[in-house]
């Protein structure tokens, strides 16, 4: 009953989402207030039908409901309830539905707190956002219903695929999705602007804080993601630059640059068509990315069904919201009035070039990504691009990228003074420089890249410390005045610092790969393995069984100096119901640096063939994206920049205006 | 500087940018890319030494070689032709005699893959996109699309 109940609440989601779209739009064009007024309730009826429909999906998981073929797939009843909450996502129904969830999440929110905007551009946003809900209903509910009944229900159901029974499931999708989604507010805001025809500072202000907590989501939901993969797959790499993992990489390329323009049009009222169009290119690259994932025309882990006519219906969304949104962007666009100027040494100057580098990355792992699908189509031949192209391509880009951020971020709006800032930055590049320098020293003779990349994250972190330290330096030195002034600063200026430094960690951590050390061993009980600075023992191998899987493992002692550092235990599980094993890999944590161990396989004989690994401060990666979202949230907390500031500003606006907005 | 200078200015630099992201990625695009082959294509065109390939098919059964660890030896079958190939690293959990396989690296020239990776997909019913279509092609295997 209650699983038809959710059937029933999804497909009175797709009529009120067609009401969502339809009448306010209409409104929107023939300027009435009636029509437009329709949006804000029905944005809202339409998120509640979609979460009483979700929820419904979510309850025959819990209850292990196994008529529903969807519960039958991938669930049990052993399951802890964890895996049974979060099962909901881990199939290609299942995680639509949570995409369509989050979508029309996000547009009742904007509902309910776009209390101060103008009423017709609230509308047109609405109705944009419906637009792509309804789309998405539609395709749920015609080619992935969840609902599904099975006539001859089964006692229990198959269980969870092995791999995606971690915890890593239960975070990983949706602070992937509620990044990922979250552009669509920008990309109705693009779209409103374009149909309301007006975009001002107040937009960007209204946008801003959007952009930045989608940012901030897909930063996370990335960084877990890698991750999850790194200590989940048991190969010891954090990034494979397989299409799906661009397909997550694109938009986040291109969000940032957005969050930077947007700053750029909120303060200075200049870049206006490049911000709307890089709204609508962001979310078009995170349609693309839905594509990828959920048609199946790219092999991974994340495609768990290839239907061509899925792939055919995502393709038809594709084309309709990139397609008619860069039209109406090429037909209005001119029609928007063009911002203020600035001189090309400038904050402005400098985000534009952070822009180009962005958007030039970008469109390489575009290339490298889509290119195989593109060759194949047309001529047949199968390739592959990997890590040599994107090493040979987007790296470099955002490479200079990095160079060039500490310049940025020193330098004034309108009109910057290079040589003052080159000054100021004098001292951080002198550090980073010398301690690159010494690095290299010691290392002499190891990877050259290692102590470069290094040199390159201090340049980033000493320099967001120069701008911090520049803005509360009084003219002589005090510490209490200093106190005071660093407590005064905006948060947003401490976002921004923080959000830098952490790229610089994360450049650290990646830069420090070079130096890692792997090999695979065939080991002996008793005999001991050096890896790095570590040394490893076999201690013994092991069979056993917990809950719903048997592994068969080995237990290695970790040593340094001869003084013992406990162990590390690694072993190969085979789950309840399923043949293929999963590697569970060990790892043991030492600062900054991991040890990772991976068993290849034990020997008749008992040896046990291993592969180990040393990886200094490779904790740096994720660990600097946790500091980038920080720094991101703190922007976000700002009360210049939170979501509810717009109200503030477009009443302030609308009573210097003296008119009503 | 006028109006005019900086919006040239801009130009001139967005220009600079775009073209040289556009020369690496069609250089990266001739020189860093690896074509896919199955054994028989292998043994019917000739593939220059160093040329990274991807050799894509199945396991040919009992030919897996682990008498050498961690060096593996097997070969790679599409129901034509063989490749003999060599392999140093860890197996993917799902490597299985009898089932698909994709393994990339360069064919020596006494005609043998020496591979330094090793792909099998995460899936029991897996077949790797490419080796299905090859193997579906021949006529080696039928099984249905891969879930």
């Amino acid at each position: 009953m209650i699983v038809e109940l959710g059937h029933y609440a999804l497909v009175l989601a797709v009529v009120s989402a067609f009401a969502q779209c339809a009448f306010p739009l209409w409104g929107a064009v023939v300027r009435d207030p009636a029509l437009q007024s329709m949006a804000r309730p029905s944005a809202v009826v339409t998120f509640i039908l979609v979460v009483l429909s979700y929820g419904a999906l979510t309850y025959a998981y819990v209850n292990s409901d196994f008529s529903v073929a969807n519960v039958v797939m991938n669930s049990h009843s052993t399951k802890p309830l964890i895996y049974k909450i979060s099962g909901v996502w881990s199939n290609h129904e299942g995680s639509m539905m949570l995409w369509v969830l989050i979508l029309v999440f996000f547009a009742a929110l904007v509902a309910l707190r776009g209390g101060g905007m103008p009423e017709r551009l609230l509308a047109s946003v609405l109705s944009i956002q419906g637009a792509i809900a309804l789309a998405f209903l539609i395709f749920i509910v015609l080619t992935s219903n969840p609902f599904l009944r099975l006539g001859d229900p089964p006692p229990d159901g198959q269980g969870l695929n092995p791999i995606l029974a971690d915890p890593g499931l239960a975070i990983h999708p949706p602070l992937l999705y509620l990044g990922y989604v979250g552009f669509s507010v920008a990309f109705a805001f693009a779209i409103g602007a374009l149909i309301h025809g007006r975009i001002d500072a107040v937009w960007a202000r209204v946008v801003r804080p959007w952009t930045l907590l989608a940012w901030i989501f897909l930063t996370l939901g990335i960084a877990m993601g890698s991750y999850w993969a790194y200590y989940e797959l048991g190969w010891g790499g954090w990034w494979f630059w397989d299409p799906v993992e661009n397909a997550s990489l694109m938009p986040w390329l291109m969000g940032t640059a957005l969050l930077h323009s947007t700053i750029v049009m909120e303060k200075r009222d200049a870049l206006k068509v490049w911000t709307i169009l890089l709204s609508i290119l962001t979310f078009s690259l995170s349609l693309l990315g839905t594509f990828l994932v959920r048609s199946g025309v790219i092999t991974s882990v994340h495609s768990f069904a290839s239907d061509p006519g899925r792939g055919l219906f995502i393709l038809g969304i594709l084309i309709v919201f990139i397609g008619g949104g860069l039209l109406l962007f090429a037909l209005r666009a001119s029609a928007l009035r063009q911002g203020g100027l600035f001189a090309p040494v400038s904050r402005e100057g400098a985000l534009v070039l952070n822009n180009l580098f962005l958007a030039a990355s970008t469109v390489a792992v575009l290339v490298g990504t889509l290119y195989p699908l593109v060759l194949e189509t047309f001529s047949g031949s199968k390739i592959s691009v990997g890590a040599p192209y994107f090493n040979l391509t987007a790296v470099p880009l955002f490479v200079i990228l990095v160079v060039l951020v500490p310049f940025g971020q020193s330098m004034s709006w309108k009109r910057g003074d290079l040589l003052g800032v080159m000054q100021r930055l004098l001292l951080a590049f002198g550090v980073a420089a010398v301690a690159a320098l010494i690095i290299f020293g010691f290392t002499f003779g190891g990877p050259v890249m290692a102590p470069v990349g290094i040199g390159l994250g201090l340049w980033l972190i000493f320099g967001s410390a120069t701008e911090i330290f520049t803005r509360i330096k009084p003219q002589r030195f005090d510490l209490r005045i200093m106190l005071s002034r660093a407590i005064g600063l905006p948060r947003s200026a401490w976002g921004t610092a923080l959000a830098h430094a952490g790229l610089g960690l994360s450049v650290i951590g990646i830069a420090a790969t070079a130096w890692g050390v792997e090999h695979i061993s065939i080991a002996k009980p008793g005999e001991k393995i050096a890896v790095g600075p570590y040394v490893v023992m076999l201690e013994s191998s092991f069979k056993r069984s917990g809950a719903g899987y048997r592994e068969d493992g080995a237990r290695f002692m970790i040593s340094r100096d001869d003084q013992s550092l406990g162990a590390v235990e690694t072993s190969k599980r085979v789950h309840a119901g399923r043949e293929m094993p999963t590697t569970e890999a060990g790892i043991a944590t030492f600062g900054l640096g991991q040890l990772y161990a991976s068993l290849n396989e034990i020997l008749p004989d008992g040896r046990v063939s291993i592969h180990l690994f040393w990886k200094p401060l490779v904790t740096l990666i994720w660990g600097g994206a946790l500091v980038m979202a920080f720094g991101g949230a703190l922007s976000l907390s700002d009360r210049r920049v939170r979501i509810t500031a717009a109200e503030r500003v477009t009443r302030s606006v609308a009573k210097n205006r003296g008119a009503p907005a | 500087m006028t109006r005019k200078q900086k919006r040239l200015s801009l130009i001139v630099a967005a220009g600079i940018v775009l073209a040289a992201a556009a020369s690496l990625i069609l250089y990266a695009l001739n020189d860093r890319i690896v074509f896919f082959y199955t054994p028989s294509d292998v043994s019917k065109q000739a593939i220059g030494p160093n040329t990274r390939v991807r050799i894509g098919g199945l396991v040919d059964v009992g030919s897996v070689d682990k008498s050498a660890l961690p060096i593996v030896r097997f070969a790679i079958t599409d129901g034509e032709s063989k490749l003999p190939v060599v392999y140093k690293g860890s197996l993917p959990d799902l490597f299985r005699e009898g089932q698909g396989v994709v393994s990339e690296g360069v064919i020596t020239q006494d005609h043998v893959l020496q591979a330094d990776t090793v792909l099998a997909k995460h899936d029991e019913n897996y077949m790797p996109k490419e080796v299905a279509d090859a193997l579906k092609a021949k006529g080696v295997w039928q099984g249905g699309a891969p879930k």
